[in-house]
């Protein structure tokens, strides 16, 4: 199940706002819809990971479900949340980088 | 497929004489998106509350894991609301660094 808006100039997983998708197309000559679009593509974004970071840290953080969330679960899920993006982002620029140096992908992954 | 004819006024009311109201199509997508992710977030609270509550199913849910899932789904959106949070933070983080 895809779990990604945008049109793929986006920098990965992170959904970050640093690279709003491309409209472009969609909404047609009318700007505000454009505008509506783009906005409502990255609202997607941010709300389809937190969906997914949820759905993941659960399962690292979440003994029993108790009468209240206890600060180091919470401190758990914090955590998770700024792991998962620096996972994303490590992904990202090793990636950058072993096409960089023009290795093939495959002799990389055997690192 | 939409003309040029819109201007730039919404949510006039749909007084533009047969044309689609742009104010109105994108409150009806708005609540369109709510829908979905509502579902979403139940969907998933749903398969959480499920393995964590239910052992072997019975022929029905006994009490206790009645409780358990209605304190699972309060902890789940409790869990949601802080990861949207902390999401949240990073993102302002990150773009404060940019």
């Amino acid at each position: 199940r895809s779990r990604r808006g945008g049109t793929g100039r986006d920098r990965g997983d992170t959904g970050s706002a640093m690279d709003p998708p491309s409209a472009a197309g969609l909404g047609g000559a009318d700007p505000q819809l454009q505008r509506f679009i783009e906005v409502e593509t990255q609202k997607q974004r941010f709300q389809q990971l937190v969906h997914q970071m949820t759905e993941l840290c659960w399962e690292k953080c979440m003994d029993k479900p108790g009468p209240k969330l206890d600060s180091r679960a919470e401190t758990c899920f914090v955590n998770c949340v700024e792991r998962f993006i620096d996972t994303s982002q490590f992904i990202l620029n090793r990636l950058e980088q072993t096409q960089k140096s023009k290795s093939a992908f495959s002799e990389s992954l055997s690192d | 497929g939409m003309d040029s004819g819109f201007g730039s006024d919404f949510g006039t009311g749909g007084g533009g004489g047969g044309k689609l109201d742009p104010g109105l199509i994108m409150e009806q997508v708005k609540v369109q998106i709510a829908v979905a992710n509502a579902q979403e977030l139940l969907q998933r609270m749903t398969d959480k509350c499920f393995r964590k509550c239910i052992g072997k199913p019975g022929g029905a849910l006994d009490n206790s894991e009645q409780k358990c899932i209605a304190m699972c789904m309060d902890r789940y959106m409790d869990s949601w609301n802080t990861v949207s949070r902390a999401y949240n933070s990073r993102l302002q983080r990150e773009r404060a660094n940019m």
